[in-house]
């Protein structure tokens, strides 16, 4: 089964941080890749998105696409990046990501990925 | 690298693939660097066969080619280098050379069977014993395990080489489990089969039907563990529940992916071969052999193959047999199968009474299999408003697409209708 994990936090938190917090998050968010990365659980590398005044938000009204500037989402905390785990339960994949720092310093919301595989009934 | 090897080539060589690593292992020790070198060797094969024509002793061609991969890479290793003069000093000289055609060994069939139980050490993530029994018993590459498992290729290879690294470290010795253990161990080892056959029949059709090859792959390597081990019940059990299972396949989904229940399959698309040789093989291992789940699976698998029409279904027996599946492997999976059963012969309430059981058992709280059950056993009791609720709250619980798409189209049946 696999598993997105989406880092939050707010915009400009990363900045804000002392620069000796901000090496501790580094080297800590490097191990924590690396050890998930060798167990064959984490997938690929793992995204950081760009600041969110950067994206545009798409809707199509009426077979019209509407196309607005971000930044789009009111919440204090924003998706910040994402990356995918493949592991047995959710409760693995929660268990793995209480080791990324993002999730001592913010927050990481785990949720299962849909898959196209199902079983009749 | 992907092999462009023809079906043939590619069944010779994913044959040969254990005979090779078990004769490699047993000669030089070494399974990690073995296990690559082999790989090297296949890939090698699936690129010059095809052209040059097999040669007449392929298993001979592969080990030789294999022992000397091992050799370079034993060799070009410096850190090795002490290992490698003491090897080469207890090995003699002949072995360095493949033997002629005539002078082959037969293929010690306890290589494949020891292989199997090496990839599934109980000390191996289950996620690396399904890549290393598919790469070092099965012959698959890297790309190809990666792309039926829908996973990048490097994850694949750092499964693989964690799992080699476990076996090197704990020192798993190249040979058969004890025989107090052996039971136990072969249990794991079915159990992965299992898992390997399950992940490729559950993808539907479109770009997931690369995925269906391990179905495949799942039923080669249990028909070569029968073949090993003609009297266990389990292990023609298992070979009887992938075959009676995959005989629906062309049935159990439509073009566009989605899923087909049981009762409204076209059954003239069911395999009858398969059909017949998993209903053969089951009835001769629960007559003669013990008892045990994977047999039971099978045998009422087998009698829902057996029905022409879903109407013609022998409940009654498929109850006595759940009822027996309870006592030998209760879960609560079983218990939900059971309650279906229950329903259709003595009726949706008594059904839904048992499924109260469950109510109250964290294995399955919130889980969207039991509200599907319930809600259909309510469909047949009449109670149109529970039912519709429980095919809603069974589709926001799936993680499948397909599946959520059939329980929603459920749920909106039994409104449109009203």
């Amino acid at each position: 089964m696999k598993y997105v994990a989406l880092v939050y936090n707010n915009p400009g938190a990363f900045e804000a941080l002392s620069p000796a917090d901000r090496d501790a998050l580094m080297s800590e968010a490097d191990a924590y890749l690396k050890e998930f990365t060798e167990t064959g659980e984490l997938l690929g590398e793992g995204f950081a998105l760009a600041d969110s005044s950067t994206g545009k938000t798409v809707r199509v009204r009426g077979g019209l696409p509407a196309v607005t500037d971000g930044p789009f989402a009111e919440a204090k905390e924003q998706l910040a990046g994402f990356y995918v785990l493949d592991t047995d339960s959710i409760e693995r994949a929660a268990e793995i990501v209480t080791n990324d720092p993002a999730a001592r310093f913010w927050a990481v919301e785990v949720r299962p990925i849909m898959d196209t595989a199902g079983a009749e009934m | 690298v992907t092999s462009r090897a023809g079906p043939e080539v590619e069944d010779l060589l994913r044959g040969l693939a254990p005979q090779v690593l078990g004769s490699l292992v047993r000669r030089y020790g070494n399974f990690d660097l073995a296990e690559d070198a082999v790989q090297e060797a296949l890939l090698a094969a699936a690129l010059r066969w095809p052209e040059q024509g097999v040669p007449e002793n392929p298993r001979g061609w592969l080990t030789k080619v294999a022992s000397r991969r091992l050799i370079d890479e034993l060799r070009s290793d410096r850190a090795r280098q002490r290992r490698e003069e003491a090897l080469a000093a207890r090995v003699p000289a002949a072995e360095f050379v493949a033997p002629a055609p005539g002078d082959e060994q037969p293929p010690d069939e306890d290589d494949t069977l020891t292989l199997l139980f090496l990839s599934s050490h109980p000390s191996l993530s289950p996620a690396s014993q399904l890549a290393l029994t598919l790469r070092a018993v099965g012959g698959l590459t890297t790309a190809e395990i990666a792309r039926a498992f829908l996973v990048p290729e490097a994850t694949v290879a750092q499964r693989i080489s964690r799992a080699k690294q476990t076996i090197k470290s704990s020192g798993v010795p190249f040979s058969l489990p004890p025989e107090p253990e052996r039971a136990e161990r072969l249990r794991v080892v079915l159990q992965v089969l299992y898992l390997i056959f399950n992940e490729g029949y559950t993808a539907s059709s479109g770009p997931d039907l690369q995925r269906s090859e391990l179905t495949a792959e799942a039923i080669r390597l249990t028909r070569e563990l029968r073949r090993r081990l003609p009297g266990d019940g389990e292990v023609a059990g298992l070979l009887a529940l992938m075959l009676l299972t995959d005989a629906r396949r062309a049935a159990r989904t439509r073009a566009d992916g989605s899923l087909v229940p049981l009762a409204e399959q076209d059954r003239a698309l069911w395999n009858r071969s398969y059909i017949e040789e998993g209903v053969a093989l089951v009835t001769d291992s629960l007559s003669r052999t013990q008892l045990g789940p994977y047999q039971l699976q099978a045998a009422i698998a087998a009698v829902h193959d057996e029905a022409a029409r879903a109407d013609d279904t022998d409940w009654p027996q498929i109850l006595a047999l759940y009822e027996l599946l309870e006592r030998v492997s209760p879960s609560p999976m079983v218990l939900l199968n059971h309650a279906v059963a229950l329903a259709m012969v003595r009726g949706p309430r008594a059904g839904l009474e048992l499924l109260g059981a469950l109510d109250g058992d964290d294995r399955l709280a919130g889980h969207y299999r039991l509200d599907a059950v319930r809600a259909h056993l309510l469909e047949m009791a009449g109670d149109r408003d529970g039912a519709r609720a429980g095919y809603r709250s069974a589709a926001r619980r799936t993680t499948s697409l397909p599946e959520r798409r059939y329980l929603e189209g459920r749920a909106g049946q039994l409104t449109d209708s009203r």
